[in-house]
């Protein structure tokens, strides 16, 4: 009886209850796309970590997981590194961070040859002159490129040589040399990618040259991907959160102007149902139930809205922004939606317990 | 041998505060009213007739005096016991009829039973009870789909389907026409003769009152 009612209420007023429904879905959106883009981001950098083909990285000191600024390492160390026990070959790489998300990397393509068989191009060929660029399909499919073309980045025009298949190190691939003189790093890496000649005995080197090269993050590849993942990522949790704050934030506005001003509307309908007997807790629990339904149903439609952003982000930022569908996400992000949801009915549910009834029963 | 008395009232006063005023509603109310009873309490506007009414149906508390309703004594009882006489010792006809709009008329009485704690379905009586109302064909429609005498009919159907030791009707044809009053009034008047139903009903119209077994007339806070 009290969920007729309820559908009853939510019915009267449809544009009051669609409104309250699409805020709490923009609420949820927001979180799991987020979420999304985070994980893909990072998913997205670890398939192309692993598409290297390396066994293990070799990175400068301080260097975060997800990104490298700078090129702070000698392009002597390669050549250091392969001295080592087991060490099969070594290729440096440089990579200057572009606007956004994006960014390009400098390297030798006969040196990413010899560490993977290189990639595999679906238009044009391999970098052959010092201003050559090659880039990922996903690249060329968001800035709409083919070959031939030219392309400004770091302030120098390109030729865009080839268009190869994504997953491989990078999406932006330039030679190492150029990228070095052009930034102003000349004989300077990010990184340093290794071969081993056993793959079974990559955590030994590891765990050797740290004691060596003391300060370097140097990890297995197997290792460096398992870092790239929310937890491991302090800007992004700290990100996250404050979404999640925002989005409870919201919800709770949001809910909070739209019971209230359903429970001064519906001061005579609350005046008769407690004169009828309808007991406080009653009255409280109508409310929170058409809160309730209010925040499952904005969640259900925020998850549905999710789909939609993952679809514009393939299509129109394909390269940029990579969001996944994180199932686990669903239940968190409509449990905050809740929460935020009934904080935001407990002032207009006391109020609307505290109504005097014979005053209700006069209202207008 | 006479029923016991349902409702007794002592020395009943209320007093509302009003800024730095004290308006003196009640100044001592005797009234008493037996089981079965249709007394009809009369007066002008200002006469306290409507406080009466509040007081007696657990609505607002009284300031003093003593007031028994079927054996439960009202004075000082907390809101949750006033909202438990409200669920099962009173029903309520009010003239606005007081319907929730949102629901259809069979509901807005399944609504009452739900918070009675009894099952929201009609037995058989009630269903000979709708019957006697004309509205039993109407069930399915919202209040705005039904005229104020329909509507009213709907509000008494809801103001005795949990049993009720006793009916209060605060002018209950007070936005009725002549036609609809009567028929509201003939309706009261059955369902406290056929069932049993004590009924007390305010009203500032003779016609009205003259429907009662008995009349009490009010004027400033007393009864006369």
């Amino acid at each position: 009886m009290l969920n007729k009612l309820i559908f009853a209420n939510l019915g009267h007023r449809p544009v009051r209850t669609l409104l309250s429904v699409l805020a709490i879905a923009v609420e949820v959106t927001m979180i799991l796309t987020l979420v999304g883009v985070s994980y893909g981001t990072l998913d997205q950098t670890a398939q192309r970590a692993r598409g290297v083909g390396a066994d293990i990285i070799f990175r400068p000191p301080g260097s975060s997981a997800i990104g490298l600024s700078s090129a702070p390492m000698s392009d002597k160390i390669p050549a250091l590194l392969m001295q080592e026990p087991h060490v099969a070959f070594a290729m440096g790489t440089m990579v200057q961070p572009l606007s956004g998300f994006d960014s390009i990397t400098g390297l030798d393509l006969d040196d990413f040859h010899r560490l993977n068989g290189g990639f595999h191009f679906l238009q044009g060929g391999p970098l052959v002159n010092d201003n050559d660029i090659i880039v990922d399909e996903y690249y060329a499919k968001q800035k709409k490129l083919h070959v031939g073309d030219t392309v400004n980045l770091v302030n120098h025009d390109w030729r865009l040589a080839g268009i190869f298949e994504g997953g491989k190190l990078a999406r932006i691939c330039v030679k190492l040399h150029v990228l070095q003189e052009l930034t102003g790093n000349p004989g300077h890496l990010s990184q340093i990618f290794l071969k081993v000649d056993d793959p079974s005995r990559a955590q030994a080197v590891v765990d050797a040259m740290r004691l060596k090269f003391k300060g370097y993050q140097i990890y297995t590849m197997e290792e460096f991907t398992s870092l790239l993942s929310i937890n491991s990522v302090g800007m992004l949790k700290s990100f996250i959160g404050v979404v999640i704050g925002v989005a409870v934030v919201v919800g709770f506005i949001v809910v909070f102007m739209a019971m209230y001003t359903a429970v001064l509307e519906r001061t005579r309908e609350i005046g008769i149902l407690k004169a009828v007997g309808a007991s406080s807790g009653l009255i409280l629990n109508i409310l929170f139930r058409e809160t309730l339904l209010l925040a499952l149903l904005g969640a259900a439609f925020g998850i549905v809205l999710t789909y939609g952003t993952q679809w514009l982000m393939r299509h129109a930022v394909p390269a940029s922004l990579v969001q996944e569908t994180v199932y686990g996400w669903w239940p968190i992000a409509t449990g905050i939606a809740i929460v935020g949801a009934l904080l935001g009915a407990i002032v207009p549910g006391v109020k609307a317990v505290k109504q005097d009834v014979t005053e209700a029963l006069c209202y207008e | 041998m006479s029923e016991p008395a349902i409702i007794e009232v002592n020395g009943l006063t209320k007093t509302y505060q009003v800024g730095d005023v004290e308006v003196h509603a009640l100044r001592g109310v005797d009234l008493q009213v037996r089981k079965g009873e249709f007394v009809a309490i009369i007066g002008a506007s200002g006469s306290g007739k409507s406080t009466l009414f509040h007081i007696l149906g657990g609505l607002t508390p009284t300031t003093s005096g003593s007031v028994r309703i079927n054996g439960r004594d009202l004075a000082g009882m907390t809101n949750t016991e006033r909202t438990d006489l409200r669920k099962t010792t009173v029903g309520f006809v009010f003239q606005k009829y007081n319907l929730l709009p949102t629901l259809s008329a069979e509901d807005n009485i399944r609504m009452v039973q739900y918070i009675g704690g009894r099952h929201t379905e009609f037995d058989a009586s009630f269903q000979e009870i709708l019957k006697l109302l004309g509205i039993a064909d109407r069930m399915k429609h919202k209040p705005r789909a039904l005229s104020g005498g329909q509507q009213q009919r709907v509000a008494i159907a809801r103001g005795i389907v949990n049993s009720p030791a006793i009916l209060l009707a605060d002018e209950p044809t007070g936005n009725l026409d002549s036609e609809n009053s009567a028929a509201v009034l003939k309706l009261m008047k059955d369902l406290n003769q056929r069932l049993g139903q004590t009924i007390l009903m305010i009203t500032h119209d003779a016609d009205a009152a003259s429907y009662a077994d008995r009349i009490v007339r009010m004027r400033d806070g007393r009864i006369v």
